[in-house]
């Protein structure tokens, strides 16, 4: 474990060093920031019409439904770009700079290499998350959302990060070109979210399938504030079965280096 | 203290390395000669562990590179062709960095990276960037990263190659200074190296062995170069393989020897 966060620290300070990393993170502001903005703008302009009309019901208007769901749901998107962005480097920058042979002819267990390259891109997306829960804070100031809707939310955009960082990861140990990696995890990320959009059609079985797999799904249900058990298993399956084939990925490449 | 045996290794179809072994004994320094592609890099990959061999064995101190890997890469410092650096990095917080790969902790790291950086004489530039050094430089943060974890065995895969002749002189005294407590497998393509730092050589080409002898048992009034041009080059005797169709491993070693200063 102590080789691991050995592994983690040095990488996430090379982020950090790096403009890769202030890149990414106000780009990930910027855009949560100008979401934020618009929606909560939205939602005032429609309380606004709403309440100026005489006997309408406004109650079933609220935060949660308003802002919070519909900028979880955008971010996930940014996510989906980013986040290979960040991983792009983890193994591939290693192998075409020759450190590779540094991290191989050092006493170090394959799995502790592919652990400690996860919990850097780990802890790069904890801090973007954690730098958008600004806007739940500033909601929860000078508005009366629903706590635990929101924290069921955020967590669900949190796993699925965490997810993006093993797909990321497993794509940066199949190449030694940043770009590559870059583009095919974009490329499965993206599958992952439109893989069900023909399950409407589908016939059974394949339609379970197709919304299991799906990553839409599993978040919706989340950002609308309901945690189920099904869709922890499904992330953190996710996360456990692409460290795996990371693993495998590092170790065959090993063997035909 | 370092044996191989019978060992092979394939890339596809390709045999890279096909049955060499040869043998170096605790202390001594050995000169890796070859022409490229002959199965220099492959065969030191081996022998750190960086890759596992496809048939056949090396064991360092008694440890098999394959079963007791992590036995054998606490004695092996090496050097690869390119020096593995982090170019964003400090130099010494690199050196930190790799001890603590290395299995050294706590305050033991920052000494270690202390001490090789005395030792390599990178005092100088001890802060400075590893991306922003020059060759020279960065060869040296390379022999001391290999140097880090103390090993008793040190791998050299060319560590004078593209060096300015000053920086040759520096990196080649260094070595010599290394080899004096250390075994040493040095691979290059500079002769007079082998014939300055190593007690034995060993000539390989297309992946097998052409000659392994102690300097001092070559036949009287014939050089290195000679003998190497008799495995490797021209005219193919006794159990010489056939000769190379390109000429320009010979030409490297021209080169290489105009590069080298007043040996």
């Amino acid at each position: 474990m102590r080789n691991a966060l050995t592994i983690a620290w040095r990488d996430l300070r090379s982020t950090f060093v790096s403009p890769i990393g202030y890149v990414v993170l106000t780009g990930f502001l910027l855009l949560a920031g100008w979401f934020f903005f618009n929606l909560l703008a939205q939602f005032n302009r429609i309380v606004a019409l709403y309440s100026g009309m005489q006997g309408t019901d406004t109650t079933w208007m609220n935060l949660n439904d308003a802002v919070i769901t519909p900028l979880l749901s955008n971010l996930s998107v940014v996510l989906v770009i980013l986040v290979p962005m960040i991983t792009m480097r983890s193994f591939a920058e290693e192998r075409s700079q020759g450190t590779y042979e540094l991290l191989f002819t050092s006493p170090l267990k394959v799995h502790e290499i592919v652990l400690g390259k996860y919990l850097a891109g780990c802890a790069v997306v904890t801090l973007m998350i954690a730098l958008t829960l600004v806007y739940p804070a500033i909601l929860m100031i000078y508005g009366n959302p629903e706590i635990g809707l929101m924290t069921a939310g955020f967590l669900g955009l949190y796993f699925m990060a965490l997810g993006f960082v093993a797909v990321g990861n497993f794509c940066s140990a199949l190449t030694s070109n940043q770009i590559v990696a870059a583009i095919s995890a974009l490329v499965i990320l993206l599958l992952l979210f439109v893989v069900s959009w023909p399950a409407e059609n589908a016939g059974e079985p394949m339609k379970t399938i197709l919304l299991y797999v799906s990553v839409t799904e599993h978040f919706r249900n989340m950002a609308r504030g309901v945690i189920d058990t099904t869709d922890l298993v499904y992330f953190g399956s996710a996360i456990g079965a692409f460290l795996f084939l990371t693993h495998r990925a590092v170790e065959s490449a090993r063997w035909k280096a | 203290m370092i044996e191989v045996c019978d060992l092979s290794k394939s890339y596809g179809s390709v045999a890279a390395v096909d049955g060499i072994s040869f043998s170096v004994e605790s202390g001594k320094a050995l000169g890796f000669l070859g022409p490229n592609g002959a199965g220099k890099t492959t065969t030191m990959r081996i022998i750190t562990g960086f890759m596992p061999a496809s048939s056949g064995t090396v064991t360092v101190d008694g440890f098999d590179v394959f079963d007791d890997s992590f036995e054998v890469r606490r004695r092996i410092g090496y050097l690869p062709e390119h020096p593995p650096l982090y170019l964003e990095m400090a130099v010494r917080s690199y050196l930190v960095h790799v001890a603590r790969l290395k299995g050294i902790r706590g305050a033991a790291a920052r000494d270690a990276a202390d001490s090789v950086i005395v030792d390599c004489s990178l005092a100088k530039v001890a802060d400075r960037l590893c991306g922003h050094l020059s060759k020279g430089y960065r060869q040296r943060v390379g022999l001391a990263q290999a140097l880090i974890h103390k090993p008793e065995v040190l791998v050299l895969d060319e560590p004078t190659v593209g060096l300015d002749p000053a920086q040759i002189i520096e990196i080649r005294q260094l070595i010599r200074r290394l080899a004096a407590e250390r075994t040493v497998i040095l691979s290059t393509h500079i002769l007079p190296e082998v014939a300055q730092i190593c007690e034995k050589v060993v000539i390989i080409n297309e992946g097998r062995v052409a000659l392994e002898a102690d300097l001092s048992d070559l036949p009287a009034g014939r050089s290195l170069e000679e003998e190497y041009m008799r495995h490797v080059g021209g005219e193919a005797h006794g159990t010489a393989p056939a000769p190379r169709p390109a000429a320009t491993d010979e030409n490297t070693i021209l080169e290489d020897k105009g590069d080298k200063p007043g040996a």
